[in-house]
């Protein structure tokens, strides 16, 4: 079905609950004269005779006044409702798209509640009654009581139909609500401290190429990634800047970090694992605000002369550093793994954020 | 061009000719030079730089220093800032600032073109680099958005609205020309880091692709300012609620009391 031939039927369906209006007056007045207004009464507080009430009710002697036709559209918007709710668990299966899964449950939902519309104008009889409080009424009365309690649902012809596109429906939501389950990746484990990189492993550019002492000059900063590894990984993206030696202020044992100024920070904000994108970097120091990385996020700001110390927004703990040297061609390389757990802080990481170094 | 490779000579010695005879004018008059208006000075015909060098003690060094060697506090040293940083510079209106503290924003700029041209002669006979060439029509749009979101997204965003950094705003591009963004590029303004490390063509593929985010093809339709999510959801959300009242409306019934 094209997506316009949908949309058209769905105005036409809503198109038929506008009409509904006209005709529900029309019902009413038909159901008035069927029960008399001033018989509406009964007794909703005593229990003990309901039993009894309900077998002595004689069907109720009502025309026909549910709308079949309604009941078989409501069955079919029920039956496409199924039918889009499977087509969201087949998507989810055969496609990489989530576009057509929001399409698929979205066209579901709109279908079921078109069909409860519906249902609720056409297919189950509405009236209003006002309930006088009256003694506690004699049998008769009850009588009339229990025969509009069921009259209700004496109109719905295809009543199986219906309750078995229902539970269609309500089978196959099911199905599209649990099978995102298979979503879920492996349990994260230790797999969280593990970082494609170690000593020795050369640092590249976004195009693979290496990054020589003199690529960047004071006061820029590139992207890098291992060599040879994926840059999809959460440890591979390393933010790289190069601040000139005397702006430095490393821990003492982190001091052989910085080959010729280059400082290397997992590239992940340790508050909540976005990509921290922003580097600051003053023209004049002494009016402007010093050299900082920042995650867009939520403004975490780190220092990168301090071995990322935080000095600004939600962060817990420092960007994690990874120590750089020379390599034997003079191009960056790793000269260890990173001094701290990397990625969002959750749990003990962010408790502890020395528990444990790589 | 042949005629231009003469005329240059000819100037060059005309102007210095001019400059000897206002130096020796400039003498006689003593302290009246001075408080000349800037416009004058310049009408006066010296060369672009030593007129320049005027404008400069009048507007800049203060804060720069009366050669340009800076002022401790107040500005930086501009020995080696060149043509090209004085360019941005003056010609966004970012400079003459009020007060050093400030951070330098896209003003209109108090100088005539002419004042600005002599005053970035004088900035790069200090030394430093040119003003950069740049050929946006030669760029690759797509290399250009790559390079854009690889760099420069994380604080101007993917369509170049700009934003807010701690301590600083971030300019939104949409005045920004291609000569900007050359200039900008390779000399980092304020907070901004420089991209030296990027060649001329990746420089023209980003000016390219600045030049196309002035006036982009928005695919999605109502663009919204392409200020982001933010007001795209609350735009979403005010148009879904007035779809639900409407379904609410039609499905339900008004009750009469």
């Amino acid at each position: 079905m094209t997506p316009g031939g949908l949309f058209a039927r769905l105005v036409a369906a809503l198109g038929g609950l506008g009409g509904l209006r006209r005709n529900r007056e029309r019902r009413q007045a038909e159901l008035h004269q069927i029960l008399p207004p001033g018989k509406r009464q009964f007794d909703a507080v005593r229990s003990e005779e309901q039993g009894r009430g309900r077998e002595a009710a004689p069907p109720p002697e009502l025309d026909e006044t549910g709308d079949p036709r309604a009941e078989l559209y409501v069955a079919l918007l029920l039956i496409a409702a199924a039918v889009a709710f499977v087509g969201f668990v087949v998507f989810y299966v055969v496609s990489e798209d989530t576009q057509l899964l929001g399409l698929s449950i979205g066209i579901g939902l709109v279908l079921a509640g078109v069909a409860a519309a519906l249902a609720g104008k056409r297919v189950v009889i509405q009236e209003k009654t006002t309930d006088e409080y009256v003694a506690y009424g004699d049998r008769e009365e009850r009588r009339e009581v229990a025969n509009h309690l069921v009259e209700g649902k004496v109109g719905v012809t295809r009543r199986k139909l219906l309750f078995s596109s229902l539970a269609a429906v309500g089978a196959a939501l099911g199905a599209a609500a649990v099978v995102p389950i298979a979503s879920l990746g492996p349990r994260v484990g230790e797999k969280v401290y593990e970082t494609p990189w170690s000593a020795g492993k050369r640092v590249v550019d976004e195009r693979g190429e290496p990054i020589a002492l003199d690529t960047l000059s004071p006061g820029e900063f590139i992207t890098g990634f291992p060599a040879g590894e994926s840059k999809e990984e959460i440890g591979s993206a390393l933010m790289i800047v190069r601040l000139e030696t005397d702006e430095l202020e490393l821990p003492a044992d982190r001091a052989d970090s910085a080959p010729g100024g280059y400082v290397a920070y997992s590239k992940i904000c340790t508050h909540a694992g976005c990509a921290v994108s922003l580097f600051r970097y003053p023209t004049f120091d002494e009016t402007q605000p010093g050299p900082a990385l920042v995650c867009p996020c939520h403004y975490s700001t780190f220092n990168p002369a301090d071995g990322g110390k935080v000095l600004f927004g939600p962060a817990g703990r420092p960007l994690p550093q990874l120590p750089l040297r020379a390599g034997a061609d003079g191009s960056l390389e790793a000269a260890g793994g990173f001094y701290e757990p990397i990625g969002p802080s959750y749990g003990g990481i962010r408790e502890d954020p020395g528990a444990k170094p790589l | 061009m042949k005629r231009l490779r003469v005329l240059i000579p000819v100037a060059l010695l005309a102007a210095s000719i001019s400059l000897l005879a206002l130096e020796a004018s400039a003498k006689t008059a003593g302290e009246g030079s001075a408080s000349t208006p800037p416009s004058s000075q310049f009408a006066l015909g010296r060369a672009p730089e030593s007129a320049g060098r005027g404008l400069f003690v009048q507007g800049c060094s203060s804060c720069h220093g009366f050669e340009g060697e800076g002022v401790k506090g107040a500005g930086p040293s501009l020995v080696g800032a060149g043509e090209q940083a004085a360019d941005f510079y003056l010609r966004t209106g970012r400079m003459p600032l009020d007060r050093p503290s400030e951070e330098p924003i896209r003003t209109p700029s108090p100088y005539k073109p002419a004042q600005i041209r002599a005053l970035v002669a004088y900035v790069g006979s200090l030394g430093g680099p040119p003003i950069p060439e740049v050929h946006p029509e030669d760029g690759d749009l797509a290399e250009g958005q790559k390079l854009f979101t690889e760099n420069c997204a994380g604080c101007h965003q993917i369509v170049g609205r700009g934003g807010i950094l701690p301590g600083a705003v971030v300019p939104d591009l949409g005045a920004a020309s291609a000569l900007d963004v050359a200039e900008a590029v390779r000399v980092g303004p304020y907070v901004m880091p420089s991209f030296d490390h990027l060649d001329q063509s990746e420089v023209d593929d980003l000016a390219a692709y600045v030049e196309y985010t002035h006036d982009p093809e928005d695919k999605g339709g109502w663009a919204i300012g392409h200020i982001g999510p933010i007001p795209e959801g609350m735009v979403a959300w005010l148009l879904a609620g007035v779809a639900l009242l409407f379904t609410i409306r039609l499905i339900g019934e008004r009750t009469t009391r």
